[in-house]
């Protein structure tokens, strides 16, 4: 069986992964079930399988991806993945902190998608050097999927979603400073 | 599994509410969670069996623990129900332990459902708790040798009044007091309650217990649970709902496949199971694993033919006169009197994560406890879903435990139930845990939906206002609730050959949820209820064998009825309030006898007076509905902007005024308001589902080269309105549920906004660009 090493978290951690096939027919297994299955990783959840939800969401090298269908054989060996399991410090990120103060969860399962799909977001702006707080159709629209290069579409079923965004803003202040 | 504990701060008060998740999980085995019930004062229920492992409120020198028979949806109802209990036992904010839906532990409080945890799961806590506090004012009585109304409690302390009431300095802890022996109370529904005037947790803005854990990715969601040993399953569908006679090929490259155990079949249910979820996909993948061919079955009525074949007769099996105020010689003889025909489609519950669920079926019942499955679901009532799968496994219900986890939210039945069971006849085969998490295609294709519905009414209108209403609602019922002694009501009990329940034999609580209207004009309301299979004769409710349904499973979807009746009523009330000149805020406030009802539409008068003037591709409307004629009262205001080359219909802003009577958590509520607006939003805008006369063909969130044609689609972050929330509070009358009250006002209020838009009706969900256009141009 094949086995992958990356850095999780900040940890090295490495484990084998189930593939079928070779070549451009390889099939293997989504990141995903690896980081849940053999990681204990619960942050990156199982929504929709396609790439349509944003509940699997973690950063690989930085950039949020969809994990549900990123498949294992396609991930570097020393890649760098961040999971919601790991963003917390001593204390809550911002985008945490904020989401609790401002309440902005219903069941909150899809949490995961917006924390870690605008952490990769605001941080990524600001290492292209914009420190702008973004506004709230800036943020609406990168949730939406309709921001230049983004990463697709967020959904949250149980309608939080003003909520959420002015949780995302208001920790992005923080963060660009 | 790990079992979190939180903080206790327990008969210390002070705090912030938090709560322990006592989840029981196979590291505590059912005899040891039921010998941890045992308490020092412990309430049960009223007639329960001397040896019952079920409890309402047990306290123990450690701590207290509510067990609750309704559940935490994602709604926030764990955190109102706490306040509601420590602020029975004059706790203060404090911290409590917390079981929910076990029906090993937990006395069944029904289904959580229909908004009815705060009104009646709330109060039937509350009176466990007020049965507990006094048990322990007759032993602080007894500890002062004083009488209880000589004490006052507070923050988990006695202290003996003085003469003005307060406390005189002399204190005894209820952590001493427990000391004192064992009690075991029926719940006592006589014990008083407190006061609302004493109220002071609840009320107050507690913030959910939860969140804290579910952003950091702590909190254990069913999706979470894990067991040893515990295998992975996928179910294999039919390709259409009514398939039969499926063939299994290419066992021997399932086989192959590294991890593969099983390949499960009884009748038409099939599934694999493996080692890792991976292993499961790729073993039950047409391309990978196995094939399955079926022979296609009788046809459905096609989405197309929908709307014609609801009103055909042929497809009824009743009709029932629910309240006929004698309207017709009205209707006959008035000058003025309108027609109209409203319809929705078929709607689902969407919920985020895909249904999944753990089952665990040994092939003995335990010794001690006489459980032989174990099931780990997010349903919304345990106590049925045992009584349903235990005869699809052929035990005793006594032998089946359900315990609940929390998914994702449901908005009602969704396909928790369906995996459950799929889980269990899995593990039953394998003679292993087996974990079964839905794919989205299984969840879009197979959860049991909300039915489409179809209205004719007919009103008259005359200078003084409306002069009397007819509503025809044409529906399916809300029919695939799991029912005890009856598997058929499970999915996987329809593929193995059982048959649902015979249909309900009205729409009351079903599809006629909100078709009456509380306006004070004379109205008619007659149900015309839809076979959703058939059945064994033209006016029968029982299913005929072999099964064969006309039109997808359809249940309980987030205010049921609710949401077409109130759309179909809210509209035609703004039709005949045009077609009569009267304004149609005002003509809702001088046809509503109910002061509660006139005070929710006065309170929209100023953001009414102020609206756009319409006309121009920018309006307002408003709605009202009281959700079940009887509880909580809802008055909604929308503002559109619609695109007149596309158009496309924006909603711009919505404000929601609102009475559920004691509100017991402000914030709380307004969340679920706001919730209740984007889900309605998007049920009126965007949602519908697809399928032809075999299959649902809407089985993604978007359309993709994978899944070509019109999609689930649903709102999107940047087609949020802004949301306004006037709460109406009233410490006096009793807490009515704020779950799905305000949905249903929504789709009224949408309409009636594009009506003053565009001088157009449109009487058909969802308001599409394509349906608007057409109106636009037609």
């Amino acid at each position: 069986m094949a086995s992958r090493k990356i850095l999780l978290n900040g940890k090295r951690v490495a484990a084998e992964y189930q593939a079928i096939g070779s070549g451009d027919s390889e099939t293997s297994e989504a990141l995903l079930y690896w980081l849940r299955e053999r990681f204990g990783q619960q942050g990156p959840r199982f929504g929709c399988g396609v790439s349509q939800c944003g509940a699997c969401t973690v950063l690989l090298d930085d950039v949020p991806i969809r994990s549900c269908t990123r498949q294992l054989h396609t991930v570097d060996d020393n890649a760098e993945i961040r999971t919601l399991d790991g963003l917390s410090g001593k204390r809550p990120h911002p985008l945490q902190r904020e989401f609790v103060e401002l309440q902005a969860g219903q069941c909150a399962f899809c949490a995961n998608g917006m924390i870690m799909g605008s952490l990769g977001w605001i941080e990524g702006r600001i290492t292209a050097g914009n420190h702008e707080v973004p506004s709230e159709a800036e943020i609406e629209d990168f949730l939406s999927g309709a921001t230049p290069n983004g990463q697709g579409n967020y959904i949250c079923r149980c309608g939080t979603h003003t909520r959420i965004v002015a949780a995302i803003r208001s920790a992005a202040k923080e963060m660009v400073r | 599994m790990s079992v979190q504990t939180s903080r206790r701060q327990f008969l210390v008060g002070s705090g912030a509410l938090a709560i322990g998740f006592t989840l029981a999980g196979p590291a505590t085995s059912a005899a040891a969670a039921a010998a941890a019930s045992n308490g020092l004062v412990r309430v049960e229920a009223v007639g329960a069996p001397a040896n019952t492992t079920q409890s309402w409120l047990v306290l123990t020198k450690k701590g207290i623990t509510v067990y609750s028979g309704k559940v935490e949806l994602g709604t926030g109802v764990q955190t109102a129900l706490a306040q509601m209990v420590v602020e029975e036992l004059r706790l203060g904010v404090a911290d409590v332990d917390w079981v929910q839906g076990d029906t090993l532990l937990s006395v069944s409080q029904g289904g959580t459902t229909g908004s009815k945890s705060i009104q009646n799961g709330g109060i039937q806590l509350q009176q466990a708790a007020a049965t507990a506090f006094q048990e322990l004012s007759h032993r602080a009585a007894a500890h002062f040798k004083v009488t209880p109304d000589q004490l006052v409690a507070q923050d988990g302390r006695f202290s003996l009044a003085t003469r003005s009431g307060h406390s005189s300095g002399h204190t005894v802890t209820y952590k001493d007091l427990l000391k004192s022996g064992v009690t075991v109370l029926p719940l006592d529904q006589t014990v008083p309650l407190m006061a609302a005037n004493k109220y002071v947790v609840v009320g107050t803005n507690v913030p959910r217990v939860d969140l804290p854990a579910k952003m950091d990715a702590t909190f254990r969601f069913l999706h979470d649970v894990t067991v040893p040993g515990m295998l992975h399953g996928r179910v294999v569908r039919p390709t259409g709902r009514n398939s039969t006679q499926p063939v299994i090929s290419n066992l021997d490259r399932a086989k192959a496949i590294e991890g593969f155990v099983d390949v499960v079949q009884h009748d038409r249910f099939i599934g694999v199971v493996a080692t890792s979820e991976w292993a499961a996909s790729v073993a039950a993948s047409p391309k990978s694993g196995i094939s399955v061919s079926w022979t296609t079955g009788p046809k459905m009525i096609a989405q197309a033919d929908l709307p014609a074949a609801v009103r055909d007769p042929a497809n009824h099996y009743r009709s029932v006169v629910e309240i006929d105020d004698g309207v017709a010689p009205i209707l006959a003889t008035a000058d003025q009197v309108l027609n109209s025909q409203y319809f929705s489609p078929f709607h689902m519950h969407g919920g985020m994560g895909a249904s999944t669920a753990v089952a665990d079926v040994r092939r003995a019942p335990d010794p001690a406890t006489g459980i032989q499955a174990t099931i780990w679901s997010g349903t919304q009532n345990v106590t049925a879903l045992a009584g349903a799968i235990a005869p699809l496994l052929g035990l005793a219900p006594a032998a089946v435990r359900v315990i609940y986890v929390e998914a994702s939210g449901c908005y009602g039945h969704n396909g928790a139930d369906d995996c459950a069971a799929d889980a269990a006849v899995l593990s039953q085969a394998v003679g292993k845990p087996v974990r079964v998490q839905w794919t989205r295609q299984d969840e879009h294709a197979w959860e049991p939906l909300g039915g489409a519905q179809a209205h004719d009414m007919q009103g008259a209108v005359g200078p003084d206002g409306i002069i009397a209403w007819s509503h025809l609602n044409y529906a399916p019922t809300a029919n695939s609730r799991p029912v005890d002694g009856t598997p058929g009501t499970l999915l996987a009990g329809t593929l193995m050959g059982k048959l649902p329940a015979p249909l309900p034999s009205s729409s009351v609580d079903s599809s006629g949820r909100n078709a009456p209207v509380t306006y004070d004009f004379p109205q008619r309301v007659e149900a015309r209820l839809l076979k959703s299979f058939v059945t064994t004769g033209p006016t029968s409710a029982a299913p005929a064998s072999p099964l064969t349904y006309l039109i997808p499973r359809t249940t309980a979807l987030r205010s049921l009825g609710g949401f077409s009746n109130s759309f179909a009523n809210e509209s035609f009330f703004d039709e005949l309030a045009h077609a009569g000149g009267h304004d149609p805020l005002e003509l809702r406030i001088a046809s509503l006898p109910d002061p509660r009802a006139v005070a929710v539409c006065e309170a929209l008068r100023d953001v009414w007076r102020t609206r756009p003037p319409g006309g121009d591709g920018t309006g307002a409307g408003v709605a009202f509905h009281q959700y079940e004629v009887v509880n909580a009262y809802v008055a909604t205001y929308a503002e559109v902007r619609v695109d007149p080359d596309t158009g496309k219909v924006t909603v711009t802003r919505v404000v929601v005024a609102h009475d559920c009577g004691l509100i017991v958590n402000p914030d709380g509520l307004r969340n679920q308001i706001e919730g209740n607006v984007v889900q309605g939003v998007g049920r009126t805008l965007k949602e519908e589902v697809f399928y032809t006369d075999d299959r649902v063909t809407s089985v993604a969130w978007q359309t993709s080269s994978f899944n070509p044609g019109p999609q689930y689609e649903v709102l999107r972050f940047n087609e949020v309105p802004a949301i306004e929330t006037i709460l109406i509070n009233h410490t006096d009358k009793p807490p009515l549920g704020a779950g799905e009250p305000a949905i249903g006002t929504i789709g009224g209020a949408i309409g009636n906004a594009i009506f003053a838009a565009i001088g157009k009706r449109i009487r058909t969900l969802p308001f599409t660009p394509d349906r608007v256009k057409a109106a636009l141009t037609g």
